[in-house]
């Protein structure tokens, strides 16, 4: 086994070249690069990490506009909505005052020509009572031979009109 | 055993440093390319780019790895040994890989430094010294108290002591002899199969298909388990080293 034969003729170089080459590896590499190596790394992090915080941000800001949006919707929404309802109510009152003036016009008018209804039948009643009293007085005469008077023969019309 | 010979390289075999032989070895020359890798392979991932390339995502993988690991087990106090476990897991990985590379194709030999306990012991001491040194640092003698359990009944606190003590002076050689046994097993296991092959090949039509195809075969499983075990071991000798750390950090 050369690592024991020759242990006394190499230990010494064998010894020196490592520490000089294993230092060299530590303070060129090790100390010289990996920092920077690592540093590299852990600065993509951070930029990771802030852009991120970044995009987290943003979203928020967006959210808080759309819900500011949506307030303003809303608002804007029901005082539409008040509007249209006050010209609604407004609408239906006068409507209301134009139908009411209408009925009262009709009202009057119906009245009238009920009452004019009313005179022209009373006439008419009248008259029939007169034709009725007369035609009677003619009868009597022709069948009893006897001469009613108109007074007379007026009541008993009346008295046979009622008795229906 | 040849794969695992050291040899100057260069006529560096007489380089000396203060009385101590530093030959410039087939062993430096792989640490060398396992340094220049390593360092490229890194390197390709500092462009810093906001949006990662394919490359650059590779590096930040094994960084953020080696540092989830040790947020996992050490906490956030971690974060400062991630430098150190990087390198240890790193180099440790790339010399295991490239070790493997079947450059023997092309006349090439590989050489695996992390099957020489030599060089693991030494990254075991290192990093049983920063427990050492992090703890004695941060807890002073209250350092101790890791070797005494919460709730142990007072008469076996001096067994418990002792007990406790070993393991922890165990740590530094499992922790070398784990990766130099299983990076040298593999090696091992590999240069048998491949002389039956050879061999088996060299002795005859019957021998070869008797011997040298199924050998191959299984060759090429243990090649792929080989790759899996050089990133085990790797990833073992940095998490153990994390696990320690821990003890260091936080005690109990």
């Amino acid at each position: 086994m050369p690592q024991i034969a020759q242990l006394a003729d190499t230990y010494s170089s064998q010894i020196f070249w490592l520490l000089v080459f294993f230092g060299i590896v530590f303070f060129v590499v090790g100390r010289g690069m990996v920092p920077k190596v690592m540093d590299t790394v852990s600065q993509r992090d951070s930029q990771i990490a802030a852009d991120l915080a970044a995009a987290e941000a943003a979203r928020a800001q967006a959210d808080e506009e759309e819900e500011a949006w949506r307030k303003r919707e809303n608002e804007n929404r029901a005082a539409a909505q008040a509007l249209i309802a006050k010209a609604k109510a407004e609408a239906a009152a006068a409507s209301e005052k134009k139908l009411g003036a209408a009925q009262k016009r009709l009202d009057t008018k119906l009245a009238k020509a009920e009452a004019e209804i009313a005179e022209a039948r009373t006439s008419a009643l009248a008259e029939v009572e007169d034709v009725a009293a007369e035609a009677a007085r003619d009868i009597v005469q022709r069948l009893a031979g006897a001469s009613v008077t108109a007074a007379s023969a007026k009541k008993a019309v009346k008295e046979a009109l009622n008795h229906g | 055993m040849y794969q695992f010979t050291i040899e100057p390289m260069f006529g560096s075999q007489n380089w000396e440093l203060a009385g101590y032989n530093i030959a410039f070895t087939n062993s430096a020359l792989w640490m060398l390319i396992t340094t220049v890798v390593l360092g490229v392979f890194v390197w390709g991932g500092t462009k810093r780019q906001l949006v990662p390339g394919r490359w650059q995502m590779a590096v930040e993988t094994f960084t953020g790895f080696v540092d989830n690991m040790l947020e996992a087990n050490v906490g956030k106090a971690g974060r400062k040994y991630v430098p150190y476990v990087f390198s240890l897991f790193m180099f440790i990985l790339f010399a295991n890989l490239l070790g493997l590379l079947p450059l023997g194709v092309v006349g090439l030999h590989p050489f695996t430094f992390t099957s020489h306990f030599t060089i693991t012991g030494v990254l075991a001491a290192i990093s049983f010294s920063i427990v050492l040194i992090v703890g004695f640092w941060k807890h002073g003698f209250h350092f101790f108290s890791l070797f005494v359990p919460h709730g142990t009944p007072l008469p076996m606190i001096p067994a418990i002591f002792l007990i406790e003590l070993v393991s922890f002076a165990v740590r530094p050689f499992s922790l070398a002899l784990r990766l130099f046994v299983a990076m040298m097993a593999g090696h091992v296991l590999l240069e048998v199969l491949s002389s039956f092959v050879i061999d088996g090949t060299n002795a005859g039509v019957g021998f070869a298909a008797l011997v040298g195809l199924p050998s191959f075969l299984l060759m090429i499983g243990i090649c792929a388990l080989e790759i899996l075990v050089a990133g085990i071991q790797a990833y073992v000798f940095a998490l153990l080293t994390s696990l320690y750390i821990n003890d260091a950090e936080n005690l109990h």
